[in-house]
Formats: structure tokens, C-alpha cells, sequence
């Protein structure tokens, strides 16, 4: 593990002099206590979203994809856009819990388990798009080259869309693995405390006979490690093969190679603004603002200017690659995003991606709760808009211009998007009341190094520790004289 | 304090002197005339090819790839220009030249670009460093900023050689030429960005911009040896957060003129970050193997196996990196197939065969499979010996990226290549050297220096 020793400069991630027993308690505590009346507002509207799309997920089954806002030149928008943006925001859980325990980043500790968890939903919701537009979902399976009495009847190697298929199931397994091998020793915990046989059998199950020994914290480490070394090419493969189903075609606006590396970018940008919305909204309403501290959030902030920046690099790339390939088409579709009739798409997009997360050069504001809550809504609504622009602009308008089009969306389309925000809302309201929401035993793993008291007893030069008095304690007094007496 | 023994400096002067010689020729033994040019190919077909060229191809398709080369440089298909059929073949002949002359000159730019990028990557690792407060990495910094001040000669000499290219005297960047810009509309369109005015300004302009950093942040850092508090170390880490800025912008403007705009018909938006990549990874393995050649003298004695080992995980890490843009670049441009763009790898796959993949395998397969595994990254051989090959591998990606557009298929790995390598790394390591005597090589003062000495993976 990294080393204990902690320069004096770097601030505290866990605050409130938390001792071990503190962060187990404040860990179980919400899966223990029962739900206010706050969870069962939000978790109500969650609800009836969720089941809104539901509703409009079944009349576009039944009824056939025509009711959806499509047209024969833009033949690909809402869905794929919806899609994009929920594979995008997953990409936060696997760089938090992989790429920076590679780095052994020590603030990843307090939010790694809620990224996975986003993760895990945000693709959920992301796998029901291409799913839904299948028509005949029940047919879904046939996207896997399984042997099959049609003869050679096979799924199309050739199609980025396949992989596709292949890189999101990969990296869903991956996720899930990753994340409940970290879940093991936390639910053991819940599962050692719980008093209720109903409750400890349940958690039980769920931490696979955790004990503790030390064998389990070796193995412990060793997969996580292994894991983290797997997930993080993954956590470039799937936005990258993502980026594929558009980049390998020949529609101008699409096939452009910045695409991979600049799609992974965009979708940890997009992926740590969720992560900022859900976590703002959760440290308070389970009064976990010791363990996701302002600390925490700036750094999050951080990463999303930097990939913010990142992106909005790539955007003026493409602009003035268009240009300068002197290919008309490619600068047509640029000079028609930028001005054409989609252009506040594009403006919006453009102030939202990078104009937005330059505001966190400045420290008051990416140490501001509220003003990073408000951007992390703004990056996720610049996000979404990214994806449209990309996915619409560059197809309403073809190369023959008796088909140019607009598109505009039913509201069927805009139930189902709506839908799946409540879905990923309701998942993740029933984790924050069962799970424990962050990762104790990691956490604690950290407190002799970065908990406040600790680099304050630190700073003042004393021990950490110190033997708590036993027994009856005598106290000698010896004069100094007699000791040099003595000596004699 | 580090000594820059005697036996040491004569290397480097001999490597220069080596050097200087091979480029000499290279200039010496060049065409001056078309007739010497066309017999010298004649002369180079009828030899059977030196062993070097492993492209069977090559002699039957000589005639017609010298012809691919020529549309690829400024006809490319399906915009060629109304040149009559006459006038075209005096055209060729004068292409040839213009190539063969060229070789000299290339073998001097790559090994100088590369020299240089070196010492600009390990400038950028030291920025990202600084700006992301990494604690394990500051007990390293005197190596790297004895790196980075490679960067002011190595500048000076690419500034110089692009102010003689501005002056025509090679044909390295064809759309310097005003004749050819008169003949080529699509380099016509572009030339209020390609011009040699505002490529020398950008030039100079970057270069500027990225010493100035190298410099301040040198001053900085030694400050912060003697200082009582922690300002310049504050002013340091912002003036790198500056700086990443900067370098993000220009690193990829940098890459589309010094390199994408060799072959000005072809353009790739990801070509910025993937010659990044290249030569970032060249810069951390110079910073392994500095590293280890200065505890090898007993100098850095808290530098530990965990700080190579963390050095060795970079070269892995950017190494697969690398492989993947490579990978993201090549496989989008060949799907599509679209003759804008392809012509590109056609051309590479066509002439330069066993260098462009065998490139391959030393920059991707060699690393992999050689330090993926975890103790093999703390064995001082294993990692020297992944870095020289992935420096070499390195070096041949540059030479991939900037031959083909500038001698075309008239291209070998002989004695002014060999010139430019050895001429370049003697002058390399004869500036490093001297900056690494001027102070201690184990820094004092920063506040992070105990997290880096105490650094324990």
C-alpha cells in the first residue's frame, strides 16, 4: 500500500476526528434507520418517472418505432443520444475506482463506491436504448454470435455495433465484480451488526462469508488490484468503441479520429459531473459531509475542468481540422453546426462543455457547494447536448439536399428519456438506504494518514497513540537530587 | 554533487564529431543534378537493394511508386491540377531530385525533432507533476530539469533549420515552395495557415512560451531550496497548471506544423495527441534511464525501487497508450477508406513495410511483454534495456511520420541517419550532463520531499 507518511500540506479527507468505531456508525447508520420523509418524496417522483417511460417504453413496442420522432435522413438521434450520455456518465465509477487506485489517490476512498453504483445503474440505462430500438426486444439475444439453425446466419463482425455490444456486457461484469468484491468486507460489517435473523441472513449472502482473517484482506488486495488493472483499459475501450459506431462511417462530423480519445475525455467529464450531483445531494441528506468533504468535491471539480478543457481542445481541433482538410463536406458540416439551424445546440453545448468548468480556475468557486452543485447540472445538460449535436447536426442535413430535414422529438421520445432518469433515480435511492454508501473499510484504511485529528497530533509532534492507563497507577515523585545522590 | 567525468565528455564529443561526419556525407554524397539523381536510382534498382529493404515490391513498382509518392506529395487523386502531360514528366524528374536531396536534411530533422520532444515531454511530466502535487515523484526533479534544459540548444538548432527550410534550401516541407502552391489548390487554400512567415512566428512563438516555463520554473525550484516558506512552491505550482494550459493548445498546433503539414494534403484530428504520446513516453524512459544511471554513480541514494518501479509502470502505461491512438488513428482512416486520407497508410505500407510494423512490436509488443510483470519494473537491466528499445522504436515512429512525405520511397536507415542519431545523442547527453553538475541532483525544501522519500509502493 502507498505510503502512511503525509506531508503536513495536503488537507484532511476524513474530518469531525472520526475514530474507527465513528465511521462504522455513520456508515450503517442509513441502512439501519429507517427512510425520512425526504427519501420517500424523491423516491415517489423517481417512481412515477420510471414508470411514465415504462408506459411509453410499451406503446413504442407495441405500437413500432414509428412513434418515435425519427425520420428517413435522421434516422439515429434521441435513442443513440440517450445512450451515449448513460454509457458516458458510467465512465466516472470505473475511473474512481480503478484508474485512481492505481494512482492510490486516497480521496478516492469516500466516493468510489457510490461512482461504481452510478456506474452499474448509468448502464442499465444506457443497454435499454439499443434494446428498445430493436422493435422486438425479445429478439435481443440475436446481437450475440451464438450457433443458430439458420445456417450461417451470423452477427456482422464488421459492425461497430457489435462491439459495442461486446466492450458495454464487458464492462458491466467488470464493474459489477469490482464493485461487490469492495461491498464484501463493508456488507460482513452491516452483517456482524445487524440484530434483526431476517436482516443478517440477507447480508450474510451478500458478503459471501467475509471473516476478516487475514488471508481474505491479502486476497482482498490482490484482486483489487488485478481488477483495477483490467478496468482501466476498459475504462478507455468502451467510450472509445462508442465512439466507433460514428467515427468509422463516412458522414462528415462523424468520421473524424479525435473521436476515441476525445469521447473518453467527454464521458469522465460527464461521468464526474454526476457524480458531483448525486454526491452533493447525498452527503447531506445522509450527513456524510466528514467523509465527502469539500476537499473531495474541489478535486472533483478539478478533474472536470481539466476534461473539460480537454473537450473543448478537441472541439476547436475538429473546427480548424475541418477547415484545413479542404474538404468541402467536412466544412460544411462544421459551419453548419456552428451556424446552421441547430446552432443554439451548438452554442449550448459550447458554453456549457467548455465556457461552464473554467469558472473552476477560481478556488472560492470550485470550493462553493452550491455553485458546484449548479455546474455539475450544467455539465451534464452540456453533455447530453454534445451528443445531440454530434449525432443530428451532422445527418439532417446529408449530401443531397431535397432530403435535408429537422428532427424533433415525440413525446414518446422525451417519456422515455425521462423514464430512465427516474429508473436511474429509483436504483439509486433503494442503494443509498441498503448499501453502505461508502467504502468503511477503505476509509478506515486512510484515517491514520489523512483523518484530521491525526495529521493534527501529527503537526503538533506527538503519537498517535498512546497506551490507555491500566491497573493501579503509582506515581513516584524523585526529587533530582537524590537521583545524582544515588549515582555516587 | 554529480561529476561529468572526462571519459564520459570525450564520448559525447566523439558521438558529435561521428555524427557531424555521417551528416556531412549525407550531404556530400546527395544529387546535385536530375541525371545524377535518376542514375543513382538506376544504380540502386540494378544492386537488388541493400538488406535493408525488405520490400519485395520495390523494384517492379519502383517507376509507378515514385509516381504514388509524387501524387501523394501534390497531386493527390482527384485533385490534380491542369499540368500538361510534357510538363509533368520534366515535373517528376525534379520531384526525384528534390527528394533525394532531401534525405540529408531529413536525417538531420528527425534525430533533432526527437531530440528536442524528448526533453519537451519530460518538461511536460515534470509540469503535470508539479500541477497535480504528486508526492512520490519530487526527489526526481533536479534529473528532470536537467533534461529539460536540452530544450534552449535543441530549439536554437530546429529554429535554425526551419528558418533554412523558410530559405528553400531543402524541399522538407514541399508547401514552402511557391512554385508548388502555384500548381496545387488544395495547399493554395490553406496558405493563409501554411506560410512560412506565420509557421517561423508559431514556431518561435511555442518554442518561447515553453522555455520561459522551463526556466522560470527551474528559478522556482531552486528557490524553494533556501526559502522559509512555501511561496515559491505555490507560485511554481501554478505557473504549471499555466503552463499545462499552454502546452495542451500548442503541443498539438506544434505537431500539425513540424510534422502533419510534411504531407500537406493529409490531415488526422487526433494526429496532435498521438504524436504527444510518442514523445512523452521517449521522455519518461529518458528519465529512467538518467535516473538509474545517476544511482549507478551513488547519487540519489533515497531513490528507491518504488520510484523505478513508478517511472517503469509510466513507460508501460503510455507505451499501451500510445498503441492505442496509433490503433484509433490507423483503424478509422482504413475503415472508411476515404482517398483523402488513406493515402496516407498506402503510401506507408507500400514503402516503408518492415519499419512501419516492425515499429510495432518494439513500441507495443517489446514493452508489454517485458515489464507488465510488477518485479520485473524494479530490475535497473530490465528497465534500461525496455527503454533503449522503446527510444529506438520511438525514433522510428518520427521517421515514419516525416520521411515518406519528404523523400518518398528513396528512403534508407544508412550513414546520415545513423549521423543525425549519433550527432544528436552526444549533444543530448553532453548538455545533460553539464546541467545535472550545476546543483545537487537530490532536491531540499519542497514540501512534498518527504512523502517522495518516504515513497513506498
Amino acid at each position: 500500500m502507498a505510503s502512511h507518511y503525509e506531508a503536513s500540506i495536503r488537507k484532511p479527507l476524513v474530518t469531525g476526528s472520526k475514530s474507527y468505531s465513528d465511521v462504522s456508525n455513520d456508515i450503517a447508520r442509513p441502512v439501519e434507520g429507517s427512510a425520512n420523509k425526504q427519501w420517500w418524496i424523491v423516491f415517489s417522483l423517481a417512481l412515477v418517472a420510471f414508470l411514465w417511460g415504462l408506459g411509453c417504453i410499451i406503446y413504442t413496442i407495441s405500437t413500432g418505432i414509428g412513434v418515435w420522432g425519427l425520420n428517413k435522413t435522421v434516422n439515429w438521434a434521441w435513442d443513440i443520444t440517450n445512450f451515449v450520455w448513460w454509457v458516458g456518465i458510467g465512465h466516472a465509477g470505473t475511473l474512481i475506482s480503478a484508474v485512481l487506485l492505481l494512482f492510490r489517490q486516497k480521496w478516492r476512498m469516500a466516493i468510489n463506491r457510490s461512482a461504481e453504483a452510478m456506474t452499474i445503474f448509468s448502464v442499465i440505462q444506457a443497454g435499454l436504448f439499443p434494446i428498445i430500438h430493436m422493435g422486438r426486444p425479445w429478439l435481443a439475444f440475436w446481437v450475440l454470435p451464438i450457433p443458430n439453425q439458420y445456417g450461417s446466419l451470423w452477427v456482422n463482425f464488421n459492425s461497430p455495433l457489435l462491439w459495442d455490444v461486446f466492450a458495454i456486457s464487458t464492462y458491466l461484469s467488470v464493474s459489477l465484480v469490482f464493485w461487490w468484491t469492495g461491498l464484501l468486507p463493508d456488507f460482513a460489517m452491516i452483517r456482524d451488526r445487524a440484530v434483526k435473523p431476517f436482516q443478517k441472513k440477507i447480508y450474510s449472502l451478500l458478503s459471501f462469508g467475509w471473516t476478516g482473517r487475514a488471508k481474505d484482506w491479502q486476497r482482498f488486495e490482490e484482486v483489487s488490484l488485478v481488477l483495477a488493472g483490467l478496468a482501466t483499459p476498459l475504462v478507455l475501450s468502451v467510450h472509445t468503441i462508442v465512439s466507433f459506431d460514428f467515427a468509422t462511417s463516412v458522414i462528415p462530423g462523424w468520421h473524424t479520429t479525435i473521436f476515441p480519445p476525445y469521447f473518453v475525455a467527454g464521458a469522465i467529464f460527464s461521468g464526474f459531473a454526476m457524480v458531483n450531483t448525486l454526491l452533493i445531494i447525498m452527503r447531506k441528506v445522509v450527513g456524510l459531509e466528514d467523509y465527502i468533504t469539500v476537499q473531495h468535491i474541489e478535486l472533483m471539480n478539478l478533474v472536470i475542468m481539466i476534461t473539460g478543457s480537454i473537450v473543448g481542445c478537441a472541439y476547436i481541433t475538429e473546427l480548424f481540422i475541418a477547415w484545413y482538410s479542404g474538404v468541402e463536406y467536412e466544412q460544411y458540416a462544421f459551419l453548419n453546426r456552428a451556424t446552421g439551424p441547430y446552432a443554439w445546440a451548438y452554442w449550448a453545448m459550447m458554453s456549457c462543455n467548455v465556457f461552464s468548468p473554467q469558472f473552476m480556475w477560481f478556488k472560492r468557486l470550485r470550493t462553493s457547494i452550491m455553485f458546484s452543485f449548479f455546474i455539475s447540472i450544467v455539465v451534464n445538460i452540456g453533455m447530453w447536448f454534445e451528443r445531440f449535436v454530434i449525432i443530428v447536426t451532422s445527418l439532417h442535413r446529408d449530401y443531397l439536399p431535397s432530403s435535408w430535414t429537422m428532427f424533433s422529438p415525440t413525446f414518446v421520445d422525451i417519456g422515455i428519456f425521462i423514464g430512465t432518469i427516474g429508473f436511474f433515480f429509483v436504483l439509486f435511492l433503494l442503494y443509498s438506504r441498503t448499501f453502505p454508501v461508502i467504502a468503511q473499510a477503505e476509509v478506515k484504511s486512510i484515517l491514520k494518514s489523512s483523518g484530521d485529528q491525526y495529521k493534527a497530533l501529527r503537526a503538533e509532534g506527538k503519537p498517535l497513540y498512546t497506551m490507555p492507563k491500566r491497573g493501579k497507577v503509582t506515581t513516584y515523585s524523585v526529587e533530582a537530587d537524590s537521583i545524582s545522590n544515588q549515582t555516587h | 554533487m554529480y561529476q561529468f567525468s572526462q571519459r564520459f565528455k570525450l564520448t559525447t564529443y566523439v558521438l558529435m564529431a561521428l555524427g557531424l561526419l555521417g551528416l556531412a556525407y549525407g550531404f556530400l554524397s546527395a544529387p546535385s543534378t536530375v541525371e545524377e539523381a535518376k542514375a543513382m536510382v538506376a544504380a540502386h534498382d540494378s544492386d537488388g537493394h541493400g538488406s535493408d529493404h525488405a520490400d519485395e515490391s520495390h523494384t517492379a513498382a519502383d517507376a509507378h511508386s515514385a509516381e504514388a509518392a509524387h501524387a501523394q506529395d501534390s497531386h493527390a487523386p482527384g485533385y490534380e491540377t491542369a499540368a500538361h502531360a510534357d510538363d509533368h514528366e520534366t515535373a517528376h524528374d525534379q520531384h526525384l531530385l528534390d527528394q533525394m536531396r532531401n534525405r540529408p536534411w531529413s536525417a538531420f530533422y528527425v534525430s533533432a525533432l526527437f531530440s528536442f520532444l524528448i526533453a519537451l515531454g519530460v518538461l511536460a511530466f515534470y509540469a503535470i507533476n508539479r500541477a497535480a502535487q504528486a508526492g512520490w515523484s519530487p526527489l526526481l526533479f533536479r534529473v528532470m530539469e536537467g533534461i529539460t534544459s536540452y530544450l534552449i540548444p535543441g530549439g536554437i538548432i530546429l529554429f535554425v533549420f526551419f528558418v533554412l527550410s523558410a530559405l528553400h534550401l531543402n524541399h522538407v516541407f514541399v508547401w514552402m515552395d511557391p512554385e508548388v502552391v502555384a500548381h496545387d489548390e488544395l495547399i493554395r487554400n490553406k496558405s493563409g495557415y501554411l506560410n512560412p512567415t506565420f509557421f517561423l512566428i508559431r514556431a518561435a512563438f511555442f518554442m518561447g512560451g515553453w522555455i520561459f516555463y522551463r526556466q522560470f520554473s527551474r528559478k522556482l525550484s531552486l528557490a524553494q531550496e533556501t526559502a522559509t516558506d512555501n511561496r515559491n512552491f505555490v507560485l511554481n505550482f501554478r505557473l504549471s497548471a499555466g503552463f499545462l494550459v499552454f502546452f495542451l493548445i500548442t503541443e498539438s498546433i506544434m505537431s500539425w506544423d513540424w510534422i502533419m503539414s510534411i504531407d500537406p494534403h493529409w490531415f488526422s484530428t487526433l494526429f496532435g495527441w498521438y504524436v504527444f504520446a510518442s514523445f512523452f513516453v521517449s521522455g519518461i524512459t529518458v528519465i529512467a534511464l538518467f535516473t538509474l544511471y545517476l544511482k549507478s554513480k551513488g547519487l540519489l541514494e533515497q531513490v528507491n525501487t518504488s520510484h523505478i518501479h513508478d517511472l517503469a509502470k509510466f513507460m508501460f502505461g503510455i507505451s499501451v497508450f500510445w498503441t492505442y491512438l496509433w490503433f484509433s488513428q490507423f483503424m478509422l482512416i482504413w475503415y472508411a477508406d476515404i482517398p483523402e486520407e488513406v493515402t496516407y497508410y498506402v503510401m506507408r505500407f507500400e514503402e516503408y513495410n518492415l519499419p512501419f510494423l516492425g515499429m510495432l512490436v518494439l513500441n507495443f509488443l517489446f514493452p508489454l511483454l517485458v515489464i507488465m510483470r510488477s518485479d520485473y519494473k524494479r530490475i535497473p537491466w530490465f528497465v534500461q534495456t525496455v527503454g533503449i528499445v522503446i527510444l529506438i522504436g520511438h525514433y522510428i515512429d518520427f521517421y515514419i511520420m516525416i520521411m515518406p512525405g519528404s523523400v518518398g520511397a528513396h528512403w534508407s536507415i544508412g550513414v546520415p541517419e545513423l549521423g543525425g542519431i549519433l550527432f544528436f545523442s552526444g549533444l543530448f547527453l553532453f548538455v545533460v550532463a553539464t546541467a545535472l553538475t550545476k546543483v545537487p541532483v537530490t532536491p531540499k525544501g519542497s514540501p512534498l520531499l518527504e512523502e517522495s522519500k518516504h515513497f513506498h509502493y
